[in-house]
């Protein structure tokens, strides 16, 4: 099976931190990145996003080396916590921004955006300002962009850490749905293993700057004390 | 907070401070009202009026353009190093007294200054003249491009971190970074930031008195000045203040739609990172903005400095008339200090212990009259009571005054301050029984003297550097360092007043900094 990540002998340095990551994600996963707070998950999201410039080793994405690839020219979207939406503009035009950047929008582009909240469950949501919108419902938003933007891999930093548990349930199950009808590979990071082991089928644990552990979900280690 | 029983003295204190201040603008309507206006709105009046709203759009206009421009480079550099002193440089102005500056604006862009030396080296024959509308524009732009440029750095560095990071993985190009990020932060300051500079321009006296240079180039307060002043024509500046009056009522009203701009910044955890800047034509583009804001807003500062330092301190110090100067300013600045204190914890804490939301409204109003009559139209009003004379009297007017300056700034500072005090305290005071004066000593002076200082220096530094309220009142007989400074620059005595100015910026400068709630947060933001 082809790779969608590969990153190889990577290592950075922010500070006093030293970071080295090797891992691969098989093209299609649902992997759920998880270890504790200030283990490096989300410099890891930031490398392969391209928030940060290895030192060293090789990044590739789709087989292709990222080195001299811009953040926005990456094959990846971005889902974070919160503040997934411009607050200053109307849903649609949040969404639209995943078809194109600068806003130009032919009537299949618009179609588009309005395919994708539906299918996040947002219809007739265009015109809403993302502050009138819960806390579920601006993730769904973040969701539909990420499925407009139709690249493969999408990067989900604990994007339902805010939302109370039933809620959680539900978008996950939306998640669950969308990576299976669109394909995406999917990693998401998460403290919540229950989580973890209902959505994905990989793992990457990471600990201490370092992949500590990686594989079939099943694998998952049991944490010591807790 | 629910009000309690048991607050009265509080609400006391409150109405007394209200009385007071609403007494003394009242005082000084009086004369002007029983003078009654002479003259209407006459071909010259409307002149001063024109070149009064002229002046003030033009600067308006230009701080907040090259403001916002200064303001995208350094929220594009959240790393760049020494941007808290950046920041905290943009600030400096703020402290400067206007005669201060005016004096700096002049050694930089007068006639002999460094500017005209520039142009001869290169060999311009002809030399830039700044005084009128330029200067005016100049030294108002010196004061406000930083103003509005820290002002829209806020607003930026306010967005939430991810956005730059959305904005970089959507691929947002320069342009929609612009329109659709960077565009609608600024948009969303710019009435409250635009609004305010208008109004500090719109009322600015001292810049306009010194650089101005003649009666082409006259503003409402300035012609108030005049006319009272030269002319003694008081139906004409009576007018002049009903005018006055009515035009920052009405910045007031707009003002008043807006919410204030907010200097303090969200606070994220994790620093600001910026994902835009790091092609070579951004770099250079705001290396250059940054340099060139640095040298136009620094160079005043340097002149004051440098000329300050070359001139003669030995004379200077020998003239009895510097000491004079020198102890009139410091009982001027520590009473207005003082009173400024009084008057803002009086306003803070009667703010909130009443329920009544029209009391709460009038000590709102009363705290901040000062804006809608300006110093000068407050003094004029004294001016006829006293009709020049007055003895003793001028003194205590221009501390009232100068204190009255410093409420709207002081009880921005001090009232939060109270409000959580008091939410912390007030339950356990009551049960240990501590009122009164007791509580005051114990609990409340200890917890709230950071604020309650901070209102004091800043109305000192305030006080120490006004020309405004002593203008009418300044004579042989009144003589304050900014009066001094003044009629020095009047005479040509260039090398006094550059050593006068020297020492009334630092200690101003001094003063302001004590006064002004310190930016620890936006240090810890900006690495």
């Amino acid at each position: 099976m082809m790779q969608a990540i590969e990153v190889s002998g990577v290592g950075l340095t922010l500070g006093d931190h030293r970071f080295g990551f090797d891992l691969v994600v098989p093209a299609g996963a649902f992997v759920a990145v998880t270890g504790p707070s200030g283990a490096g998950k989300s410099t890891l999201f930031n490398i392969l996003a391209g928030f940060e410039a290895p030192d060293e080793g090789r990044v590739l994405i789709g087989g292709q080396d990222m080195a001299s690839v811009p953040p926005g020219k990456r094959p990846v979207s971005l889902v974070f916590q919160d503040n997934n939406l411009f607050a200053h503009l109307d849903i649609f035009t949040n969404v639209a921004l995943g078809v194109s950047p600068s806003l130009r929008l032919d009537t299949v582009g618009r179609a588009a955006v309005s395919s994708a909240l539906s299918r996040v469950g947002l219809s007739g949501f265009e015109k809403r300002m993302p502050g009138t919108l819960s806390g579920g419902e601006r993730q769904r938003a973040a969701f539909a962009r990420a499925l407009v933007r139709k690249r493969p891999i999408m990067l989900l930093d604990e994007p339902f850490a805010a939302l109370d548990p039933e809620l959680r349930h539900q978008m996950g199950d939306l998640l669950g749905a969308l990576h299976r009808d669109e394909g995406f590979t999917v990693l998401m990071i998460t403290h919540d293993r229950d989580e973890a082991r209902r959505l994905a089928d990989r793992f990457i644990l990471v600990e201490a700057g370092h992949v500590a552990a990686q594989g079939a979900i099943a694998d998952l280690p049991v944490p010591q004390g807790g | 907070m629910r009000p309690q029983r048991g607050m009265t003295g509080e609400r006391m204190g409150g109405a007394l401070a209200l009385a007071f201040i609403l007494g003394f603008v009242a005082l000084a309507l009086v004369p002007l009202l029983r003078f009654g206006s002479a003259g209407g709105l006459d071909a010259q009046i409307v002149g001063v009026l024109k070149f009064t709203l002229l002046q003030a759009s033009l600067s308006t206009l230009l701080s907040v353009v090259f403001g916002a421009v200064v303001a995208l480079s350094v929220a594009r550099r959240p790393q760049l190093v020494g941007r808290v002193w950046l920041l905290r440089f943009m600030a400096a102005p703020m402290g400067l007294p206007a005669l201060a500056a005016a004096f700096g604006v002049l050694a930089v862009w007068g006639r002999e200054g460094v500017f005209n030396s520039v142009l001869s080296f290169f060999g311009v024959a002809t030399k830039f003249n700044v005084y009128g509308m330029t200067g005016i524009l100049v030294a108002h732009t010196f004061f406000n491009i930083p103003l509005a440029a820290r002002l829209f750095t806020a607003a930026l560095d306010r967005f939430p971190p991810t956005y730059w990071k959305l904005a970089a993985n959507l691929g947002l190009g320069r342009v929609s970074l612009f329109r659709l990020v960077e565009g609608p932060a600024l948009m969303a300051a710019l009435p409250g930031v635009a609004g305010l500079i208008f109004m500090l321009c719109a009322t600015s006296f001292t810049l306009v008195l010194t650089l101005g240079g003649g009666p082409a180039a006259t503003t409402l307060e300035v012609a108030i000045y005049q006319a009272l002043k030269f002319d003694f024509e008081p139906g004409r500046a009576v007018f002049l203040v009903l005018v006055q009056v009515v035009l920052t009522g009405l910045v007031l009203l707009f003002l008043a739609a807006f919410p204030t701009p907010a200097e303090e910044r969200a606070q994220q955890g994790a620093g600001i990172r910026r994902f835009d800047g790091g092609s070579l034509v951004s770099k250079v583009w705001d290396g250059a903005v940054i340099l060139v804001f640095l040298i136009f807003c620094g160079a005043p500062f340097v002149a004051i400095l440098v000329d300050g330092l070359r001139a003669d301190f030995p004379h200077l110090l020998a003239d009895p008339l510097f000491w004079r100067a020198l102890s009139t300013s410091a009982a001027l600045g520590l009473s207005a200090g003082l009173l400024a204190l009084i008057l803002s914890w009086l306003i803070a804490v009667a703010r909130i212990s009443t329920a009544s939301r029209v009391f709460a409204g009038g000590l709102d109003a009363g705290g901040s009259l000062i804006l809608l009559t300006p110093p000068i139209v407050l003094s004029t009003g004294w001016f006829l009571w006293l009709k020049g004379g007055g003895g003793f009297a001028p003194y205590v007017l221009v501390a009232v005054i100068n204190a009255l300056m410093a409420l709207p700034f002081s009880l921005r500072v001090l009232q939060p301050a109270v409000l959580s005090h008091f939410e912390r305290t007030r339950r356990l005071s009551q049960s240990l029984g501590l009122t009164g004066f007791q509580r005051l000593r114990i609990i409340d002076a200890p917890a709230l003297s950071r604020p309650l200082l901070m209102a004091f220096f800043f109305a000192l530094a305030l006080s120490l550097g006004d020309l405004g309220a002593v203008a009418l009142f300044g004579g042989e007989g009144f003589v304050t360092l900014p009066w001094l400074i003044y009629a020095r620059l009047g005479s040509y005595r260039t090398t006094d007043a550059a050593a006068l100015t020297l020492i009334l910026a630092a200690v101003c400068m001094a003063f302001a900094v004590l006064g002004t709630p310190s930016d620890r947060r936006q240090g810890e933001a900006g690495r």
